[in-house]
């Protein structure tokens, strides 16, 4: 499904990526995992194509075609969903009008009618429902006045609308408590199946008791240093990064 | 900043041309350019007014000749174009069929037009429950329900007809609001206004409908001089639509329109506006000069007027909705959207007078600046010393879209009384490319990104519109922000 070959990346002028290889079959899910500065919201951001992330080595495929000439919104319409680290507030635009703008922008580009104002309602509900998350953020402005976990859950919920691909989890455990954390990872499961895959970047190995990883990662100075299955998490969450970084230089 | 200054780049490789940049080819009769005291008299007798309105017409020439010859045109305001030379303009121009008894006698072109323009001026009206008094350059071609409001005893006509079958309403209310010597763009008005409307609202009667009209410029070089006057008798209400669309034009037109309200005791009055006059190419060349003079007397206690404007066209915009609360207990609001794009300059805000004991007036205005746009917000808060228990809230908020245009606001406040409260907010912000960004992750193209970040910053002015015009409103917003944003 996605494949980074030989991936190099500046931003400012600074080389952040250097090389990363990695390549995420249909149904898997991999964990990226490396200290601060790694270069993991980084290979998020150039995922997703933002401007000022320039690619200046190496390609990304997505299901066969590169993604590097593409738009943001245009990969967001191929099947790439970035759960933000911090979401973005947009004052005054309702939640549901947000959401509805994104579910047809999808819809339209794989050639499928507008989702009506009632279906949408009605789905958007179910799924709230499970994330145990209030209707009434809804009518609420997007992310506006969210607590730090509230924003994180209306990323999966978005996600769970969307029905991406391919997800790609940025820290969405960062400021959750451990109810929450349980509540967000049964979200992300959720949406597991043979035909999607996700990258959940996170520090810490607490999230991978939730969503558990088929692959682990370890990111450091914008390379891939490690390979392994869940078990490396483990380890890495014994031994510190530090250990693992010295072995790998 | 690069990814910013490579955002605007992109948005304005997509510059859209102005939609309804069309021109109808209709036969106009038309005077020839030029204003003396004889264009005056044959806009008169054109209209077969009486003598008292020719009087009225003549004393307002005088007026503006000494204000001409004075002061010239005012400027205070934060716009800056070339003098205007009022002997060339066409001060009078109709489409030549006038006396019609049905839209089947209505120049099919013209029909075609307004549906080019969406305006509903058939059945479908009943169905939108809009009555349409459509004003084509200078005369009144269709009005429509006038039998259903008749049976009610509402009066809506053009000026034209009010001067001739209503004149005793209009003499007692025609520049009570806006004298005739208010100022230089009102005084010219008021010597050569060419046609509007009227809406007379008996005691105790709620109009069921929503009162609109469509203005729209189509004669090359003609003045376009709208005189518009609603008078709300006590415990009446009437809410007015006005929006309008010009066509593409390379030179520039001059709009200077008057709007004047009354609302008598416990009478409401509510009007809102979509504006979208021809702005000008990317450069600034041709556009609309809008110089407008709107206010309203909130002559009774515990009357309303409420202004709510969406304004997005015309190159340049000198408009200041007002009240004055002279009743005890009046209410006066001004809620107001100004986009300014390209090179489009405005200059726009509303005067609350207070007068009346515990008179509470609110405004909330919303600037958004594109390109190199100059938006400024001008208003005043004056509290007189009768006016004990005044209160005023005001927000003003600026939104820019990338780094070459100005948001500027420009509060005056006076106040005499003691025991009045006045607050003011302040804000600016601007779209950031994290908002931008976070859009476009989940699809949408980066037209419809800003477009709803836009809408989302106008909310609280959106939703004072009725319905179908809020509906309207936030297209327009869309259309008016294409290729200017970043």
């Amino acid at each position: 499904m996605l494949e980074i070959k030989n991936l190099h990346a500046t931003v400012d002028g600074k080389d952040i990526l250097r090389g990363i290889d990695l390549t995420i079959k249909a149904g898997e899910i991999h964990a990226i995992m490396g200290p601060n500065g790694s270069g993991k919201s980084t290979l998020s951001y150039v995922l997703a194509g933002r401007d000022g992330y320039n690619v200046t080595q190496g390609d990304i495929l997505f299901n066969g075609q590169s993604l590097l000439n593409l738009e943001p919104e245009e990969r967001a319409r191929e099947g790439i969903f970035l759960a933000f680290q911090y979401p973005v507030e947009i004052p005054g635009v309702a939640n549901a009008t947000f959401l509805r703008s994104a579910v047809n922008a999808v819809r339209k580009h794989r050639g499928l009618a507008d989702m009506d104002a009632m279906t949408f309602l009605k789905t958007a509900k179910a799924k709230m429902k499970q994330l145990q998350m209030d209707e009434k953020f809804l009518q609420r402005a997007v992310n506006q006045g969210f607590s730090g976990g509230e924003k994180k859950r209306n990323e999966v919920f978005q996600m769970a609308m969307l029905e991406p691909a391919l997800a790609i989890l940025d820290e969405t455990d960062s400021g959750l408590d451990i109810d929450a954390l349980k509540i967000v990872a049964e979200g992300v499961n959720a949406l597991r199946s043979p035909e999607r895959s996700a990258m959940v970047i996170t520090h810490y190995q607490r999230l991978l008791d939730y969503i558990v990883p088929d692959v682990v990662h370890v990111l450091s100075k914008g390379r891939i240093i490690k390979t392994g299955g869940k078990e490396l998490a483990l380890e890495l969450e014994a031994k510190g990064y530090a250990d693992i970084v010295a072995d790998a230089a | 900043m690069a990814a910013n200054a490579q955002t605007i780049e992109t948005v304005e490789g997509l510059a859209g041309e102005y939609k309804y940049g069309f021109v109808t080819d209709i036969e106009s009769e038309l005077l020839p350019k030029g204003l003396s005291e004889d264009t005056v008299r044959f806009i008169s007798a054109k209209k077969g007014e009486p003598q008292w309105m020719l009087d009225w017409r003549l004393r307002a020439y005088k007026a503006w000749l000494r204000m001409a010859k004075e002061k010239g045109e005012p400027g205070w305001a934060k716009v800056s174009y070339p003098e205007i030379d009022f002997q060339d303009i066409h001060y009078y121009s109709a489409p030549k069929k006038k006396t019609l008894k049905s839209l089947d006698e209505v120049d099919p072109e013209l029909l075609a037009t307004y549906e080019k323009l969406g305006i509903p001026l058939k059945e479908r009206e009943i169905l939108a429950g809009v009555a349409v008094d459509a004003v084509f350059d200078s005369v009144s071609v269709a009005t429509t329900f006038k039998g259903k409001l008749k049976d009610l005893g509402i009066i809506f006509c053009s000026m034209s007809e009010a001067v001739r079958e209503h004149p005793e309403l209009v003499q007692k209310y025609l520049g009570s609001v806006v004298p005739v010597t208010d100022n230089f763009y009102a005084t010219l008005n008021s010597a050569v206004f060419s046609d509007g409307s009227f809406v007379y609202v008996p005691p105790g009667v709620r109009c069921p409908m929503e009162l609109s009209t469509y203005f729209r410029i189509n004669e090359a070089k003609t003045g376009q001089f709208e005189r518009t006057l609603i008078v709300v008798d006590k415990g009446a209400y009437v809410s007015y639509l006005e929006g309008c669309t010009a066509p593409m034009r390379d030179e520039n037109q001059l709009h200077a329109a008057v709007v004047e309200l009354v609302a008598m005791e416990d009478a409401e009055i509510r009007y809102a506006t979509v504006q979208n006059w021809y702005p000008g190419d990317k450069n600034g060349k041709g556009g609309i000069y809008n110089f407008v003079t709107k206010r309203g007397a909130c002559r009774g206690a515990r009357s309303k007027i409420s202004w709510t404007q969406v304004e997005t066209g015309s190159a340049i915009t000198w408009k200041y909705p007002s009240v004055i609360l002279q009743g005890d207990d009046s209410v006066g609001e001004f809620y107001s959207v100004a986009v300014a794009n390209n090179a489009q300059q405005a200059d726009t805000g509303t005067k609350m007078i207070h007068m009346g004991k515990n008179s509470k007036s609110t405004i909330i205005s919303k600037g958004i600046s594109a390109g190199k746009a100059q938006n400024t917000y001008r208003g005043l808060v004056r509290v007189m010393p009768g006016a004990a228990g005044a209160r005023n809230y005001s927000q003003c908020d600026s939104l820019l879209i990338g780094d070459r245009c100005g948001g500027h606001t420009v509060p005056y406040i006076e106040v005499k009384n003691r025991s009045a409260k006045v607050e003011h907010e302040a804000t600016t912000s601007r779209i950031s490319d994290d908002q931008l960004f976070y859009c476009r992750q989940r699809g949408l193209s980066e037209e419809d990104a800003v477009s709803t970040i836009v809408n989302g910053f106008c909310k609280e002015v959106l939703q004072k519109l009725p319905m179908e015009f809020a509906v309207e409103a936030q297209k327009l917003l869309g259309v008016s922000l294409e290729g200017s944003v970043g």
